[in-house]
């Protein structure tokens, strides 16, 4: 049974409650640190912060619609070595997953680190948001959250949350050790804080919050998300595979890439240090272009674009958590995530695996069973 | 169509199939001249971008072929191999890439008379499935 506790919101003031739990995390949780997403003092921005003072933790708002990065990618950094001591990380739930990928892959450790979950209605693009927050700063958040609740939905003028989002079945980050619940949950009155690990627990523990439940309403809550996302997501999985059902079609899907790798700096789970496609394996003899265009009298340069991509795919898509930072880093507006979610979709069910969703859960490529896939040999030993 | 000759790019472990391929040769067993051999040192080598470069150039079809489970040199490079073909099954025909163009298949360094089978049976459902269009097509 997982250990719940609530965080009580006066005054309506959803992020004023949530800055307080902060701030008693670096009080009383024996932290070294709190890493959460705030509002930039230089610029109408959230980013992940790192906090030791609990007096610069005024700006948290880990409930804005934006994630300018996969925050997994940094938590990594800050828990490749150990850390001498704990710090609890503040993230969504597609962060956390990803970031569970990468502590497979042994580009981070759980060792050092509290996962902070919270809840997710998603997020817009790093091009949108700018126009949502304006100069609102925080308040647009409240605006955001308040059009949710009330079923006024998630668009604004003539954007939504990215297609990733939408399609996200992981609203609810049931992998973190210490998960803050919305949906479903009376927020004008309280938070759900649930402890779903060990770990958690003797952190909300030394907290000293007042007990709470998980409301019944909840499940449903979620249940109706998730399906909404369902929904979504089957339709794009179905739209993409219609676009990219040939290599010909592939190639117009991927005709205004400029091979600029954005993709993949970006992509949380793009685990290669260095990626074979900037070493010197493709920087070809001057001629080798030349011979390349003789054989069908013209060739698209840069080259090796759709290579790039398929190989890409053959490299990470087992790992894909679908948080879509590869659609929100490129410059051409290729959706990218799209492509990617879906290969992914067979490449796990090939392998009956789900990214993000345990530590226990042995990566495909990285392992193998003496007796297994005989009918890709027709049966032979 | 019947009378395409389709063109294999086949990805074998030297120390199995290749000498196979070299005893089909010597015991002068016909087998079709389709195939393009490239001698690995070990199916664990065969990295998934060399089978998808070989499709994109417009190879009908790729074999990769190795020793018998349990005869890997480097113990295990067989069975890696075979999840990355898995792997690749699942990938390829997304973009229209039939699987059966990518064939995974064990053959011992004495079994000539199986290589020299194996690849008149591939060329022969090569021809039934028909050329592959990307060597035609531009593909960026
Ligand atoms: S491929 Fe795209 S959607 Fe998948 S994990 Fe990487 S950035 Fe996220
Ligand atoms: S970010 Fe966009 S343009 Fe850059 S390599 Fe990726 S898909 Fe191509
Ligand atoms: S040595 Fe032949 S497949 Fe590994």
């Amino acid at each position: 049974m997982a250990k719940t506790a609530k965080i009580e919101v006066k005054d309506q003031d959803l992020l004023g409650s949530l800055r307080g739990f902060f701030r008693s995390l670096l009080e009383k949780g024996e932290l070294q640190a709190v890493m959460v997403p705030q509002h930039l003092p230089m610029k109408n921005t959230v980013m992940p912060t790192l906090v030791t003072d609990p007096e610069k933790i005024n700006g948290a708002d880990p409930l804005a619609p934006v994630f300018p990065i996969n925050a997994a990618k940094v938590v990594s950094k800050l828990t490749r070595r150990p850390l001498g001591g704990q710090v609890a990380a503040v993230l969504r739930p597609c962060e956390i997953r990803a970031f569970i990928e990468l502590v497979k892959l042994k580009q981070g450790s759980m060792e050092d680190v509290v996962l902070v979950g919270v809840d997710c209605y998603g997020a817009y693009s790093n091009d949108n948001y700018p126009r949502f927050v304006g100069d609102e700063g925080a308040a647009s958040t409240i605006r955001f959250y308040q059009n949710v609740t009330s079923g006024k939905g998630t668009a604004y003028e003539d954007f939504d949350i990215s297609p990733a989002c939408k399609a996200c079945e992981y609203p609810v980050p049931d992998n973190a050790d210490l998960l803050i619940g919305l949906v479903g949950v009376e927020t004008s009155d309280h938070l759900l804080v649930k402890a779903n690990t060990p770990k958690g627990e003797e952190l909300l523990g030394r907290l000293g919050l007042p007990s709470g439940q998980e409301a019944a309403e909840r499940a449903k809550a979620i249940e109706a998300l998730v399906a909404e996302r369902i929904a979504y997501r089957d339709q794009m999985f179905d739209e993409t595979s219609h676009a990219t059902a040939d290599i010909q079609k592939l190639t117009s899907y991927l005709a205004n890439c400029v091979n600029c790798y954005n993709c993949r700096v970006a992509c949380p789970v793009c685990y290669c240090k260095e990626c074979v496609f900037v070493t010197d394996v493709f920087d070809h003899e001057p001629m080798q272009y030349l011979r390349w265009a003789r054989r069908k009298g013209i060739i698209k340069m840069p080259t090796d674009t759709v290579f790039y991509h398929i190989t890409r795919l053959a490299h990470m898509s087992t790992a894909c958590i679908g948080c879509g930072q590869c659609s929100n880093a490129c410059p051409n507006n290729i959706p990218v995530m799209e492509i990617f979610r879906t290969v992914a979709n067979y490449t796990q069910k090939a392998f009956d695996y789900q990214a993000g969703r345990s530590v226990e859960d042995e990566p495909p490529l990285s392992v193998f069973r003496e007796a297994e896939f005989r009918e890709l040999t027709g049966g032979k030993d | 169509m019947a009378d395409f000759e389709p063109t294999i790019i086949a990805f074998v472990c030297n120390w199995c199939t290749y000498t196979a391929a070299d005893l089909a040769g010597t015991s002068r067993l016909a087998y079709p001249p389709n195939v393009r051999m490239i001698r690995m040192m070990c199916t664990g080598m065969v990295d998934p971008k060399y089978v998808i470069k070989a499709f994109l150039e417009g190879a009908d079809a790729v074999l990769i072929s190795g020793c018998h489970p349990g005869d890997c040199h480097y113990i295990n490079g067989n069975y890696k191999a075979r999840r990355r073909v898995k792997l690749l099954k699942e990938i390829l025909p997304r973009f229209g890439i039939d699987e059966k163009r990518l064939k995974l298949t064990w053959i011992g360094a004495s079994e000539g008379v199986d290589f020299a089978e194996t690849v008149k049976e591939m060329v022969a459902e090569i021809k039934a499935l028909g050329p592959s269009n990307i060597k035609e097509q531009m593909v960026l």
